[in-house]
């Protein structure tokens, strides 16, 4: 009966984003993982490194994506062996997609591939449910996305800069966290680019507010900015 | 007797809790099984109508570029149309996964044809006879590729067009279409199809029937291409959208007559 929840499989809910910019990419996600209405885990990391270049943003069974995800880093650190360079961001979504695409009836995740190769510089692969790449010059995915696909009609633009493509990425995930229970925490970013790779963490408390959000503050009995008067015996 | 109670308890808990789809088989690991495999399937990502035109030099297809994920009309540019060595093209409505995994199949097909350096290639009626057969064997394994292929080309002067779906159902006609197409487009083609049509009075018909579609098919969106194959080879054009229509008076005031209608 009530007690379901403990058995419910873990699910990253999920609000995850990948954005390419000039220079690269920019890998958005928030924390939460809920097993059934209890958060598992509230700072997870959703961003996961599969080589030195090329990172994977999970979303769905929390269990489906590890594993594929743990298989892949495997198949890839032979493929570098073998080849001799760093692996290309392709090779690698091709890689997911061989997993999602012949495990079909099994897996129940979606994931988003990101990073940067000498060859095409930055590149964001989708990868559904069920198995389809698609190449595109940015993503969203998990059940936070829903409400990012018209702010991001809207935000898009096309050559943004790192910093604009940072901001976007925080803001929607941000605005993703405000609305779907099944998303929150902090949001993390990733940026790959030439230079390297570069994680940032962005807590709850330093994220902008949105509709009907009030500003955090200590106590009733203190002020937490100069719209509101705190409370006196 | 108890603990082999409790363990049988634990195994169906164990089986009620494997992620599962609206279907009427699932994957499971062999040990859990208590029946035979049974693999179905539920699409994911799916592309809608394909319209297909035998015309003077040779044959045109028209798609657009939607990837819808049930109601969410998800990807705008997908591409749903795609040549075939040098004398095909196919395309496909249905789930999108199946049809990049069909193009693997095919390009191999014609990789290992082109090694044979025979001066022989893959026409349209074997690449459609071997899509054939394996979207039928697929099915009678219960495990189909999800999608209904169009399949137009020209070699030796002949033309052909055809079409083959999930089920296996194949035939070749001078007009095909695939999903809502077969409601809309082709009515329209039997009454405005004829031999010998120009490129341009093809174009003008396949656009025609489009434009019905994207007013009345739900998962339509306004990025289209058309493909044109003919003795010379393949060519798909540049995504574009077309024009619609809504300046009808009756459309201005519709529920004048009847006030709370629609």
């Amino acid at each position: 009966m009530d007690m379901d929840w403990m058995n419910a499989p873990h699910s990253m809910g999920t609000t995850i984003i990948g954005v390419t910019y000039n220079g690269g990419v920019v890998l958005g996600a928030d924390s939460r993982t809920s097993t059934g209405m209890y958060v598992a885990n509230r700072a997870s990391d959703k961003i996961t490194q599969l080589t030195d270049n090329v990172y994977l943003c999970r979303s769905g069974s929390a269990a489906d994506s590890q594993v594929v995800s743990d298989y892949v880093r495997y198949f890839l650190h032979q493929h570098i062996i073998q080849l001799g360079q760093p692996a290309t961001v392709k090779v690698t979504a091709n890689l997911i997609r061989l997993l999602s695409y012949n495990n079909k009836n099994t897996l129940e995740t979606g994931l988003i591939v990101g990073g940067w190769d000498k060859y095409e510089g930055g590149s964001i692969y989708g990868v559904p449910l069920g198995g389809t790449m698609l190449q595109l010059p940015f993503a969203i995915g998990g059940s936070g996305s829903s409400y990012l696909y018209g702010f991001l009609d809207q935000a898009w633009k096309e050559g943004m800069s790192k910093d604009e493509a940072e901001a976007l990425v925080v803001k929607s995930v941000s605005l993703a966290i405000a609305r779907d229970g099944a998303s929150g925490g902090v949001v993390r970013t990733v940026v790959i680019n030439s230079e390297g790779v570069t994680r940032n963490f962005y807590p709850g408390d330093k994220l902008p507010l949105w509709h009907e959000e009030l500003p955090l503050r200590n106590s009733l009995l203190e002020e937490a900015s100069s719209e509101a008067e705190p409370m006196h015996p | 007797m108890l603990a082999a109670a409790q363990k049988d308890e634990k195994k169906d808990q164990a089986l009620k809790n494997l992620v599962g789809h609206p279907q009427t088989g699932r994957d499971c690991p062999f040990t859990l099984l208590n029946s035979p495999i049974s693999h179905t399937q539920y699409p994911y990502v799916t592309g809608t109508s394909v319209l297909g035109i035998k015309y003077k030099d040779g044959v045109l297809l028209a798609s657009d570029m939607g990837g819808s994920y049930g109601s969410t009309l998800r990807y705008k540019s997908v591409q749903r149309l795609k040549p075939i060595g040098k004398h095909t093209l196919l395309g496909a409505g249905g789930e999108i996964s199946d049809f990049q995994e069909i193009v693997r199949y095919l390009d191999e097909l014609i990789l290992y044809d082109n090694m044979w350096d025979d001066g022989n290639s893959l026409g349209p009626k074997e690449v459609h006879n071997y899509l054939n057969r394996l979207m039928y064997n697929r099915r009678n394994k219960f495990n189909p590729l999800w999608n209904t292929l169009v399949l137009g080309g020209v070699k030796n002067g002949q033309k052909y067009l055809g079409t083959v779906n999930m089920i296996g159902v194949h035939y070749e006609e001078n007009h095909v279409a695939t999903g809502f197409g077969n409601h809309l487009a082709r009515p329209i083609f039997r009454d405005e199809w004829h031999e010998d049509m120009t490129f341009e009075e093809g174009v003008k018909l396949l656009e025609k029937c489009m434009l019905v579609l994207l007013y009345r098919d739900r998962s339509a969106v306004n990025k289209l291409q058309i493909a044109k194959i003919t003795e010379e080879g393949a060519t798909i054009s540049e995504p574009y959208a077309i024009k619609t229509h809504w300046e009808l008076e009756a459309f201005k005031n519709p529920a004048t007559g009847a006030v709370g209608s629609w």
